[in-house]
């Protein structure tokens, strides 16, 4: 019984073997689209409220009648059109994913972002929750990946990654709120109200400097760490943490505890798109090359990296500065998705769940920072419905993760794009 | 100029005295060596010289210039490789990013390279895999270049380290008890490694060695640590006579 089904499943994995990831998202952008004009129709005829939001999953969750429904919905709007489609373009698109294989990588990148960004906001267009958490999944890979980078590829327990998202936060937020809204806490726009898209022409130059100065924060714990590791390491990045807290807490002409509203809604969709992608390239482009793999050394024997000329100390600061960089990048974006910040939200709750999402995707692991982010940003919405259980299935989730898989699911594997790309062979042929 | 020159070199652990009034000279080329009984300060003196500890009073040079105050890693990219007496190869790395990491500080593409991934970063790049394949060549082990050092056997282990340390371009080598735990095999391959680099490259070579064999074979000339102190200095005929080594190693001769 076990073999058949072992022999069923290996037949579809075979069938499904030599889809490049081209074709993949062809078969996921016309799986979209088929939401996007019969979604709604579709989940009337099987008379469901509305449609499922997040792949049927909250649906299941809070009316158990409607499973029938959510699986034809799941399965005749994203299932069956994707394996069709995919596997009925496989030929044509290995063939186009051979010829993009000998352009340069990034002429192949664009066109595969370009696709996926296009996947991505037909699917958001039909759900301002969806879009909701997808710009807040997109933020969190950011954090997840600039964490990783300290705390995985450096191997040092920083603590302090919601101070440096509060300071990028806050940061680009004076900068938007002060300069171009006329606010009760801010007073009035000092350079006027502007059009959007002028907002979206000077938003990189806030969010910049809200990165710059969590990377200058960054050095209050960057210069403990030359002489410190370890523990108490930890201590002190969870003290910066509480510090940036409670500074925000108690400046009163940024609305303190109760925080500061009435940001400019220039965290669209395609900004925060680009800017993840950017943290991505850049962090995976840092991490590949030597003076990256530096971090690497210095987690696993110090000394040496010392004697073979690195220098630990410029790594160090390195290492923090730009980790904290994209934290503080992050923070303001977060703070334009919501359009609303407060120094409680940057607090252990955060860390707690920033850790996670590094611990459960797995270190030193560009891909693995995703699937955390992405994973545990899904998990904690779709099983919203549970509501308190939710926090007893992912935590024990988490404690499965670390019992089998120590260091993450996706742990110490490189993020090799042009592997992802190139065009695929069938399983058979492969042989 | 002597290459490498120590005066009067001591230090103290809060109050302990590790190491007192060392002297050393060793010449371009020239292989010394270092032996003396477990916590005699052999290796104390290594990290002395290396920058790891700072001499409370003394003199360090190499070829004239002073090392006192500097980083390990700015003494290493002056031309002083080490190896240690436990490895410490990096555990999550392949054999290949061993000896390229060596080559950190030849590295100039910057934090911009490192980011955006310059066609400057990936000429350099390439420029020091090759250096590294060619060094991988040399110690016999490129056809593992892309394992990790984890999975290899030991002795394969002790040429990856000797690979990172050459890929510094030292001028002077140490070797902290390279040998340590060696199967008669890879003793002799190991022997002959230390030969090809001496004569390659003209090294100098400091080494701390418990094995006489080695020590007598390869040195030409030999200190004896004890406490801390110089107590014999030689060729390694001298100091295999030197009744002071005796009894340091093996005590009075009371029995006889």
């Amino acid at each position: 019984m076990k073999e058949r089904k072992n022999k069923r499943f290996s037949r579809i994995r075979e069938m499904f073997s030599g889809i490049p990831a081209l074709g993949w998202l062809v078969g996921a952008l016309v799986a979209v689209i088929i939401e996007y004009y019969f979604g709604n129709s579709l989940a009337d005829f099987l008379h469901m409220d509305r449609l499922p939001v997040l792949f049927g999953v909250v649906v299941i969750l809070k009316r158990p009648l409607d499973i029938p429904g959510a699986f034809v919905y799941v399965m005749l709007i994203y299932a069956i059109p994707i394996a069709v489609v995919a596997r009925l373009t496989s030929r044509l698109m290995n063939r186009i994913a051979g010829f993009f294989d000998r352009l340069p990588l990034w002429v192949s990148a664009i066109v595969h972002l370009i696709l996926l960004y296009y996947v991505l906001s037909v699917w958001t267009d039909l759900s301002d929750y969806r879009l909701l958490i997808l710009k807040l999944s997109l933020i969190a890979i950011m954090v997840t990946l600039s964490l990783n980078v300290i705390n995985g590829y450096m191997g040092e327990f920083s603590c302090s990654h919601p101070g440096f998202m509060a300071l990028g936060a806050y940061v680009s937020s004076i900068f938007s709120v002060g300069l171009f809204v006329n606010d009760r806490i801010l007073g009035h726009a000092l350079l006027g109200v502007v059009p959007a898209w002028v907002g979206q022409l000077v938003f990189p130059i806030g969010l910049l400097l809200g990165g710059a100065i969590a990377a200058i924060g960054a050095l209050i714990v960057a210069i403990p760490s030359f002489r410190t590791r370890g523990d108490y390491l930890a201590i002190i990045s969870l003290a910066f943490m509480f510090i940036v807290k409670s500074l925000f807490d108690n400046l009163g002409f940024l609305g303190g505890a109760r925080g500061l509203g009435s940001q400019p809604d220039w965290a669209t969709l395609p900004t925060i798109f680009i800017w993840a992608v950017l943290c991505i390239w850049t962090i995976n482009n840092f991490v590949e090359s030597t003076m990256g793999k530096a971090l690497n050394a210095v987690r696993d024997e110090e000394s040496a990296a010392e004697s073979m000329t690195v220098n630990t100390r410029k790594t160090k600061m390195i290492a923090f500065m730009f980790g904290a960089f994209w934290a503080g990048i992050a923070g303001g974006l977060f703070a334009h998705v919501l359009r609303y910040v407060n120094p409680g939200t940057f607090g252990l709750r955060k860390l707690a769940e920033v850790l996670a999402m590094v611990y459960f995707g797995g270190l030193n692991s560009v891909i693995g920072s995703i699937v955390g982010a992405v994973g545990f940003n899904l998990l904690s919405e779709m099983l919203r419905p549970l509501e308190i259980i939710k926090w007893i299935i992912i935590p024990t989730l988490l404690i499965l993760v670390m019992i089998f898989r120590p260091t993450g699911l996706i742990a110490f594997k490189h993020f090799d794009v042009r592997e992802i790309l190139k065009p695929k062979l069938k399983a058979k042929e492969r042989m | 100029m002597p290459l490498l020159q120590v005066k009067n070199m001591t230090h103290y652990f809060a109050g302990l005295r590790a190491v007192h009034n060392y002297n050393l000279t060793i010449e371009p080329g020239e292989v010394h060596g270092l032996i003396g009984p477990n916590g005699a300060g052999k290796t104390t003196i290594f990290n002395l010289i290396t920058g790891v500890y700072r001499p409370t009073e003394g003199e360090i040079t190499l070829e004239g210039k002073s090392l006192i105050g500097l980083f390990p890693h700015e003494i290493a990219s002056m031309g002083l490789g080490r190896t240690f007496q436990n490895m410490k190869l990096w555990r999550h790395m392949t054999v290949l990013e061993h000896v390229k990491m060596a080559h950190y500080s030849e590295l100039t593409y910057g934090l911009v390279g490192a980011f955006f991934g310059t066609a400057k970063r990936y000429k350099e790049e390439e420029e020091i895999e090759q250096h590294s394949y060619e060094l991988l060549r040399l110690l016999g082990i490129e056809n593992i270049a892309d394992q990790n050092v984890l999975n290899l056997p030991y002795g394969v282990q002790r040429k990856v380290e000797m690979a990172r340390a050459l890929a510094i371009r030292p001028r002077i080598l140490f070797l902290d008890e390279p040998t340590v735990g060696m199967t008669p095999e890879e003793l002799k391959e190991m022997m002959d490694v230390f030969r090809k680099v001496h004569e390659e490259f003209g090294l100098a070579i400091f080494l701390i060695e418990h094995r006489m064999k080695v020590v007598m074979e390869l040195c030409e000339q030999i200190q004896t640590l004890n406490f801390g102190e110089v107590i014999a200095e030689g060729t390694p005929e001298e100091i295999q006579n030197n009744p002071k080594v005796i009894e340091a190693y093996l005590g009075k001769e009371e029995v006889e």
